[in-house]
């Protein structure tokens, strides 16, 4: 006796037999991917609706079953075991039995081997920012001082030291950043100029505006704004390159042939930053006094001569000297920290992106916490 | 287990790098239910053609058919239902190293349809136990052998259940042992899933052991020379390039480069 039909998407379940006696359901059509969750729903409903005593679930009419499909089909005979239900299935075509033996019955309900990595707390995310700190600490430390092996063994060694590399980093961090050095710098000047103009202007001392500018730009913006700059391109640059060998096994490969890899990969880079960072701003020292010129001449109506005769005599020797000193010191942050951090990645494309960002991150840090520094130490030099 | 129904038609599909020519005027048929070999010597072509057949490089010329559907021609709608039928093991299994296992497999599953989270976890649980690795659900990728990483992506490939499975040299590096195991799994998928695979390999004993037919690609006739039972052609084929490759015997040039080589 035919009881009931419910038809879904693409699939029909004819159930026969009585409430609480022997039924069957008939699956016809199809039970793939797409349609599993409604078959699912479908016939654990009956099941509920039904309470069969004996249940069996003809596969006769089914045209099409894939995988999925067939998770259903094993779930529902899961569901009636559970429930202490005799249970078949009727009319299983061959490829419907290959298909089902595909699936491990047992891994369906077995448990992750290692729990799942939840979102820690704010105690364990603050502790471990902590330690990771910490351990950055040392191994900055530690890293800083095979570089300055390295350093000594090619000052011994020139010719170890692999030149064409040094170049092609001073054209790369220098020459390559000269566009964008040059424009933020301007801007700054620029801006600068405008600030003091206003302030001046009220006490008529319009003349004094190139050396407010210079000042400003030689002692701090020019170092500051370049190494920030820098620490963006060209520090994350290094991570990333040494990061990615890092991965790549490329870095063990060097070490097997018996290159250090410092040297080979590290010293080039941190050498040719040293360079020509301290070149770069004074590119950039140069632009922001420009900057500050275009406020001088169009606002205050100042002639180029009048901006520029001020300027030697607030600025001297001594802090443009400093100045470049204190940019060398940035540029061996940068690269360093970049270079160290690309030896420190682990794994795959996600923790070269994690280093990347922490180069740059750390190394900003870094040159804001020195840069302080210098001006207590010059303060009391002065 | 084979029908003689086409399943993928590669139509005179000639490859180039600029102006590197790879494959010239490549034909052949695919059909359904076969696990169809793309086997040759290195450089000879066969990831070229893989990528060619998989849409991910665009043929200088010819089509690459599949389903009926002329993969190049298609538009984006027809293109994406191409997509959801086929599955791919590339060479390195190209795991999302971020994610865990289970979000690996569960990550096509999760854009194409709209299913409850538990049902897709059911789905990946279930996939996961096809390829031997209940359990591993939560490990990511770099905390797995290369074997188990080739297994988690074949069950990334077959997450939607595709029709057609294309696997870059899916035993390449591995021990006897789990290349045997992968072999037995490819086989137990094609024959309870009826699932078409296309598969290159360079491996003899994966050959004969999977193989329902070969073609066999040569680099400087930069197309194939040889096609059809991989048994028959290792017995009956008189060309010496497959004679040489099924008895693993380097070209007389080669072995002359060798023992020039050895003094």
């Amino acid at each position: 006796m035919e009881d009931e039909t419910r038809r879904g998407h693409g699939h029909t379940i004819r159930v026969k037999g009585k409430k609480g006696g022997e039924i069957t359901f008939s699956v016809e059509g199809r039970i793939a991917l797409d349609n599993i969750g409604v078959v699912m729903q479908a016939i654990k409903g009956l099941m509920d609706e039904m309470l069969p005593s004996k249940l069996t679930v003809d596969l006769s009419g089914l045209e099409y079953l894939d995988s999925a499909g067939a998770l259903v089909l094993v779930e529902v005979e899961n569901r009636a075991r559970s429930a202490s239900i005799p249970f078949r299935f009727a009319n299983l075509s061959q490829e419907t039995e290959g298909i089902m033996a595909l699936l491990d019955r047992d891994a369906i309900s077995m448990k992750p081997l290692v729990a799942g990595r939840g979102a820690s707390g704010f105690i364990e995310e603050v502790g471990d920012v902590a330690l990771g700190l910490s351990r950055d600490f040392v191994t900055f430390m530690t890293f800083l001082g095979e570089l300055l092996i390295a350093v000594v063994y090619c000052v011994r060694h020139p010719r170890s030291l692999r030149w064409e590399d040094v170049f092609f980093y001073m054209k790369r961090a220098g020459v390559d950043g000269l566009p964008i050095v040059g424009l933020i710098n301007l801007l700054l000047g620029f801006v600068i100029g405008i600030m003091a103009s206003e302030q001046l202007s009220q006490y008529e001392f319009n003349v004094f505006l190139g050396s407010l500018v210079a000042i400003a730009m030689v002692k701090e913006f020019g170092p500051i704004m370049t190494a920030i700059l820098v620490a963006g391109r060209s520090g994350s640059a290094f991570a990333a390159e040494i990061g990615t060998m890092k991965v790549n096994e490329e870095v063990d490969a060097l070490v097997t042939m018996g290159f250090d890899p410092v040297r080979f990969l590290a010293v080039p880079k941190v050498l040719a930053m040293i360079i020509i960072v301290p070149v770069l701003t004074l590119y950039a020292d140069f632009l922001g006094i420009l900057g500050g010129l275009i406020v001088g001449v169009a606002d205050l109506g100042l002639a180029p001569y009048t901006y520029f005769h001020e300027i030697p005599g607030s600025i001297t020797i001594f802090d443009v000297l400093t100045s470049l000193v204190k940019t060398a010191v940035f540029a061996l942050i940068i690269s360093g920290i970049g270079c160290q951090k690309g030896f420190q990645a682990r794994g795959g494309a996600e923790a070269v992106g994690k280093i990347t960002t922490s180069a740059a991150v750390s190394a900003i840090f870094l040159i804001i916490i020195v840069d302080a520094a210098f001006a207590m130490v010059l303060k009391y030099l002065s | 287990m084979t029908e003689r129904k086409p399943i993928i038609v590669v139509d005179a599909l000639s490859a180039r790098y600029d102006d590197d020519v790879i494959l010239e005027d490549v034909s052949f048929e695919v059909y359904h239910g076969e696990t169809f070999i793309i086997m040759g010597e290195s450089g000879c072509g066969k990831s070229t053609l893989l990528k060619h057949m998989i849409g991910l490089h665009r043929p200088y010329q010819g089509r690459v058919v599949i389903n009926g559907v002329d993969i190049f021609a298609a538009g984006d709608a027809e293109l994406n239902n191409v997509r959801m039928d086929i599955g791919v093991l590339f060479q390195t299994a190209a795991l999302f190293g971020s994610m865990t296992l289970a979000d690996n497999v569960a990550l096509p599953i999760r854009e194409y349809m709209h299913l409850s989270p538990e049902t897709v976890d059911l789905i990946v649980r279930m996939k996961l136990g096809m390829v031997n690795l209940a359990g591993y659900g939560n490990h990511l990728p770099s905390e797995l052998s290369g074997g188990m990483r080739i297994r988690a992506g074949l069950a990334r490939a077959m997450a939607l259940d595709p029709r057609i499975l294309f696997l870059d040299e899916p035993s390449a590096g591995l021990d006897p042992v789990t290349a045997a195991e992968i072999d037995i799994l490819i086989k137990r998928v094609n024959e309870g899933m009826r699932t078409t695979m296309v598969i290159i390999t360079q491996e003899l004993e994966s050959i004969f052991n999977i193989g329902s037919r070969v073609i066999m690609l040569d680099k400087k006739e930069k197309g194939i020379i040889a096609e059809g039972d991989p048994r028959e052609l290792r017995d009956k084929s008189t060309d010496p390039r497959v004679v040489n490759f099924f008895r693993r015997r380097p070209m007389a040039s080669e072995k002359k480069a060798v023992t020039a080589q050895n003094g």
